[in-house]
């Protein structure tokens, strides 16, 4: 059992080592991203297989496909994996993206000098630490790999990124390292408390939690802001977000997916993996603190993402909007929130690719991703504006979608004990609605404009005339042009709407059968309550009186 | 509320069996139509309008068929669920996804499927000429499939679902012409409104789950007595905030004028007969707890009055064939809102009113449509005039919609509005007062608005005569026309419209004649109360005569203003402050756009430039700090060896200062 597992993590790792051995001769660079994709599908197939395999009646252990061998024992920190619901969601989405992305890479542009195989090779060792980040159960090996995760992206973003990626790659690094840092004192900090408490020092996930209800409160405090300074900047919440939308600007689009819909959901992992289990009188003690930053982000990148005028800052502003949602549903403390959160960092992982996707087909076409340049683009790429809608609704949670699952029961379900926030996010869902049928009016509909109007036919005259006096369907005039400019902009290809298509379905599937998904969450999430020390405020008859 | 009013006790919720078991139908047809019209794609352009058809008339006689099973059964056994799976399930939440087969759920089946039918058939005519017809039935036939899950949904948050499905699908319609900016603007704005309207809603559903620990319809409104005084008024004024979204009630009521930018079809459907009723539904839906909340009762009958006179008078304003119309919904849809807020007395007359509406308001928009089919696009009335003798089965056909409206005795709408009317005189000494005196009003402007509207586009002079076609055809570009050629439409368009007509006419008879309808939604809607029963501020059996009596005046006014006097082509500037408040729809947009619009736009550019300037540069001034001491620093160091120490030092700050911490804190 346990070497499913180990397979998980080693899979993508030994992917990466052959893509990037191959990564080195030119002529090997097509083996060499087609061997990548090969091992994603094998880490795809064994993620089915460990899903298939996983319990999640009463009485199962706290950690599946549990494994753990000596390290470094000096310190008695140990090599110890194992799999909860969450993380088990969380290495699933992984192995669903990661694929996608990969395939989406196959027929991307790169810089100059860059070679496929060698993208392939990062995107795969991210995946693999990734895998090691979410089943780590000792808190060291967890800090090891969470500071590790950000050597692949750096390059991603600073060799296969956009005109001020070497900007975006620094202000990432440092700012995470920042981050991990501060967390690796809190690291330390348990350590030497569980030599106190415990009689001898250990970095054990299980042994630390259990010694959790014996420090005192303002010790909690002291750990819990190193390690909450850690995640708050890693899944941004506002006022920790601005490196967010550089990085995600200056990203290629590939990796602007893994970063936004991955890694960034180490820190939400995080609140409920480390943060409330290991401090929950502080957790307690400071959910105020944090759920007021949740709202405000809610909010705040709402606001902000109305007002961007760059289609990938947009993407990278909703998601800290989204991410303020996933900590409100974590520090609210109730089954339903926590459960939303964890199923919320699933979903925005998938709307997040579909819709980052999107963007980079759409600049795939138009050359730049200025919303200025677009408009009217569903006339000419109907299939790209479709996707583009399902992307969108996705985005804000329209019934239907798997977002609205995750988003509605956050919302209700932090609305027992927190009806302030709950009641202040909810009106955030009319702020999404804003910015995203806003970029849609501006780009996908409308009259032609910008990159939609190829070449100088009669459409940059009937552009004007037409659509600009608010006329009537009138830039349609020209058939001929019509069709050569459809032509030359080009609909979604056979192959974009196969890297779409497991999206699409997973978008629909999660929004009407979550069931599978919350039976694999619920019991994870339920002991996690129960490590906080707080009971569901809602029972079968209500909010009890 | 007097103890007369208070409502017997619903029938128990059985299980569905038989061929209620097979409801699911009724949803699964358009939905599958609608899957395959969008994945198919132009592959499916040559027939793709025949499937659309198709699936909404088999989703009608799926709905016949369920009713005629309902009729059958007794009265105590028409409520039905039917469960399908477990949809969110955490914790305590048990979210079913289900139907609920029930008197309220069927007559709201019927009408969506037969007049959906009916303006399906209609829209094969009516856009036979747009290359993306395909498109346009397969939202038409989404918008049917949430529709129904909306009405027929087993709970708050399955009608959440379809609730915001119509909304998707009413985006999607009223932007359908994407080439216009303005469509994108007011289909935009539609689902901007609707989606405040849809935090009350959400918000509604959090507090039942709070109070209740479920937000299924059979628990909930079995339990309805538990929910506390204070949440209970919190709930139905959420809820009532949520049906003012959907439904075009104050102070929500100004994108559904915009909206008349969908093709007409769209307006006839979506924002006529059905999708706009949503919120009346709602509230006759959650009658158990509204019966129990006095104070959202009268906030809802309030609603209904301002939203009923707001349509009237501003119809009165409009040149615009499709707008005067959609005023007319907005207010028509008050006199609903206002019923079913007055109680038992009242449900069934909302629910009679909205039937016999849905028949002639689609009537007259599909009318509206085919003048505009033969006039060029044109919808400014002020170049019609004359029509009557160009297109003879549009004229008749829209009269009887008219007469409808405007109440003309034995008509459809004289029966329906009457009752309200009736109705809203026993709210109460004062309430009475208030109330009945604005429906009254209110359908006298309803005659004057509607008697001009027949009066500018079928009599008189042809003022077209003269005038060139201005909106510019696709189809048409080539050669664009010179003169107006009004003509009749193509019989797919006719016939429906025939066949609405005669349910303008004879449907309110039926309804009303021997109580037919409030009988049947017994088992919904608790059994109907009588206006003659109750006390009321004077003799309801007035009400005919003096409804009639203002009708009569109503559309004499119009006659003299606008019948005797030559209608001017260009519309007059120099017009009295009360007709300009009413062209600027009483002032609701330039509130909105001062108040909401405005000030957003300011606070998010000003966010933008606090987050560059402000967060971002605090950050960046700190790396810069940091960077020009590391710049200092390497004056009197080479090499590597620098950002060595450099690391090893900050590092061992953060160890001294954990151990110090944990040591002093934890020891």
């Amino acid at each position: 059992m346990s070497a499913l597992l180990l397979a998980l993590l080693l899979v993508p790792l030994v992917g990466a080592a052959v893509c990037g051995a191959l990564a080195t001769r030119e002529d090997l660079d097509r083996a060499g991203r087609i061997v990548g994709l090969a091992f994603a599908a094998v880490s795809l197939v064994l993620v089915v297989v460990v899903w298939s395999q996983f319990a999640t009646g009463p009485g199962t252990p706290r950690f599946q496909f549990a494994l753990s061998v000596d390290w470094i024992p000096a310190f008695g920190t140990r090599f110890a994996l194992g799999l909860d619901g969450i993380a088990l969601t969380m290495i699933a989405l992984l192995a669903v993206l990661v694929p996608v992305v990969l395939a989406f890479a196959f027929t991307e542009k790169l810089p100059p000098g860059r070679t496929g195989a060698g993208f392939t090779a990062l995107i795969l060792a991210t995946q693999g630490v990734l895998v090691g980040v979410f089943a780590a159960t000792d808190v060291f090996l967890f800090y090891v790999l969470f500071e590790a995760m950000l050597i692949p992206m750096y390059f991603v973003i600073g060799r296969f990124g956009g005109p001020r990626r070497q900007y975006a790659a620094v202000k990432f690094f440092l700012y995470s390292f920042l981050g991990g840092l501060i967390m690796l004192a809190s690291v330390i900090g348990l350590f030497v408390a569980s030599d106190t408490r415990l009689g001898e020092g250990t970095f054990d996930w299980t042994a630390l939690q259990g010694m959790a209800a014996q420090l005192p409160l303002s010790t909690q405090i002291w750990l819990f802001l190193g390690f909450f300074a850690a995640f708050a900047i890693k899944a941004p919440l506002v006022p920790f977000h601005t490196w967010l939308p550089d990085a995600g600007a200056e990203a290629p689009i590939a990796g602007g997916i893994i970063l936004l819909g991955l890694l960034d959901k180490v820190g939400t992992f995080g609140f409920l993996r480390y943060t409330l289990p290991l401090f929950p009188a502080a957790s307690q003690e400071l959910a105020p603190l944090v759920l007021t930053l949740a709202v405000i982000g809610v909010l705040y990148g709402s606001l902000l993402a109305a007002a961007q005028t760059d289609l990938k800052r947009f993407v990278a502003y909703t998601s800290i909007a989204h991410f303020g949602f996933i900590a409100l549903g974590i520090f609210a403390f109730s089954s339903q929130s926590m459960v939303g959160s964890s199923l919320y960092m699933v979903n925005h992982g998938i709307s997040t690719a579909m819709l980052f996707l999107v963007v980079g087909l759409l600049i795939r076409r138009g050359g730049t991703s200025a919303m200025t340049e677009y408009g009217g683009v569903g006339r000419v790429a109907p299939l790209l504006a479709g996707m583009f809608l399902i992307a969108g609704l996705s985005t804000i949670s329209l019934p239907g979608t798997n977002s609205f699952i995750s988003e509605f029961l956050v919302l209700l379900g932090a609305f027992p004990r927190e009806p302030v926030f709950s009641v202040i996010a909810t009106v955030g869902i009319v702020f999404a609605a804003l910015y995203m049928l806003w970029v849609i009016q501006r780009t996908m509909t409308g009259p032609l404009r910008g990159a939609a109007v190829v070449g100088d036919g009669p459409g940059a005259a009937s552009a004007a005339t037409f659509g600009g006096s608010g006329g009537d369907t009138g830039s349609d005039a020209d058939e001929s042009w019509m069709r050569r400019t459809t032509a030359r902009f080009g609909d979604l290809t056979r192959g974009e709407v196969a890297v779409l298509t497991p999206l699409v379905a997973l978008v629909l599937v999660l929004g009407f059968f979550p069931g599978p998904v919350l039976e694999v969450l619920d019991p994870t999430v339920s002991a996690t309550l129960s490590e906080v020390g707080v009971a569901d405020p809602v029972t079968p008859n209500g909010v009890p009186r | 509320m007097s103890p007369l009013l208070a409502a017997a006790p619903l029938p128990e919720v059985l299980p569905a069996e038989g061929a209620a078991g097979a409801a699911w139908l009724l949803v699964a047809l358009p939905a599958l139509g609608a899957l395959v019209l969008f994945v198919g794609g132009r592959r499916t352009d040559r027939w793709g309008h025949l499937l659309g058809v198709a699936t909404v008339v088999a989703s009608f006689v799926v709905a016949v068929v369920l009713f005629a099973g309902s009729l059958a059964l007794p009265a105590e056994e028409r409520v039905r669920d039917l469960g399908l799976y477990e949809w969110i399930a955490v914790g305590s939440l048990n979210v079913e996804f289900g139907l609920r087969i029930d008197p309220l759920s069927l007559t709201f089946a019927l009408l969506i499927t037969g007049v959906g039918s009916l303006i399906h058939i209609y829209s094969v005519g009516y856009m036979s000429h747009d290359p993306d017809r395909r498109k346009f039935f397969a939202q038409l036939n989404l918008f049917v499939a949430a529709m129904l899950v909306l009405v027929l949904g087993n709970g708050f948050v399955t009608l959440y679902l379809g609730w915001e499905g119509v909304g998707l699908a009413s985006y999607l319609l009223i932007g359908f012409y994407t080439g216009r900016r303005s469509a994108g603007s007011a289909a935009k704005k539609a689902f901007l409104m609707n989606r405040v309207g849809d935090v009350g809603l959400a918000l509604a559903i959090f507090l039942l789950f709070v109070e209740l620990g479920t937000t299924q319809y059979a628990e909930v409104f079995a339990r309805a007595g538990e929910i506390s005084p204070g949440a209970l008024t919190a709930i139905t004024l959420l809820l009532l905030l949520g049906a003012c979204g959907k439904s075009g009630q104050f102070p929500l009521q100004a994108w559904l004028p915009d909206a008349m930018e969908g093709p007409t079809p769209v307006s006839a459907l979506i924002h006529a007969a059905t999708m706009v009723t949503a919120g009346v539904y709602l509230i006759a839906r959650s009658n158990p707890l509204y019966d129990l909340a006095p104070v959202g009762q009268l906030v809802v009958t309030i609603i209904g009055a301002i939203t009923l006179l707001i349509g009237a008078i501003v119809g009165c304003a409009y040149d615009d064939i499709k707008k005067v119309l959609a005023y007319s919904t907005v207010s028509q849809i008050g006199y609903m809102m206002l019923a079913v807020g007055l109680g038992p007395v009242g449900y069934a007359a909302a629910i009679a009113h909205l039937l016999t509406h849905g028949f002639f308001k689609a009537g007259l928009f599909l009318g509206a449509g085919s003048v505009m089919h033969g006039m060029a696009d044109e919808t400014d009335m002020r170049r019609f005039g004359g029509l009557w003798r160009h297109m003879p089965v549009t004229f008749w056909t829209f009269t009887a919609g008219f007469l409808a409206l405007i109440g003309f005795p034995f008509f459809s709408g004289f029966y329906t509005k009457d009752l309200i009317i009736e109705a809203s005189l026993t709210a109460g000494p004062v309430a009475g007062w208030i109330l009945g005196g604005a429906a009254l009003l209110a359908a006298g402007l309803t005659a004057f608005y509607m008697t001009r509207l027949m009066l500018m586009t079928f009599f008189g002079p042809e003022r077209w005569r003269d005038l060139h076609p201005r909106r510019i055809d696709a189809a048409d570009l080539e050669d664009p026309p010179e003169h107006y050629h009004p003509h009749e439409s193509v019989a797919s368009m006719t016939v429906p419209m025939i066949l609405l007509a005669i349910g303008s006419v004879g449907a309110g008879a039926f309804l009303v004649g021997g109580e037919r309808l409030g009988h049947y939604l017994e088992a919904s809607l608790g059994v109907p109360v009588e206006p003659y029963d109750v006390p009321a501020v004077f003799y309801v059996g007035l009400v005919p005569y003096l409804a009639t009596a203002l009708m009569l005046v109503g559309a004499g006014t119009a006659y003299l203003l606008v019948g005797r006097r030559e209608v001017p082509v260009e519309r007059p500037q120099r017009v009295s402050l009360p007709v300009r408040a009413a062209r600027a729809d009483l002032f609701a947009n330039a509130i909105n756009e001062g108040l909401i619009a405005r000030p957003g736009i300011w606070l998010s550019r000003a966010l933008v430039y606090l987050d560059n300037r402000g967060v971002d540069g605090v950050v960046n001034g700190t790396a810069a700090m940091l960077g020009g001491t590391s710049g200092r620093l390497r004056r009197t160091q080479t090499g590597f060896v620098r950002s060595y120490a450099l690391t090893i030092l900050g590092g061992s700050v953060v160890l001294v200062a954990a151990l110090l911490t944990v040591g002093g804190l934890g020891g």
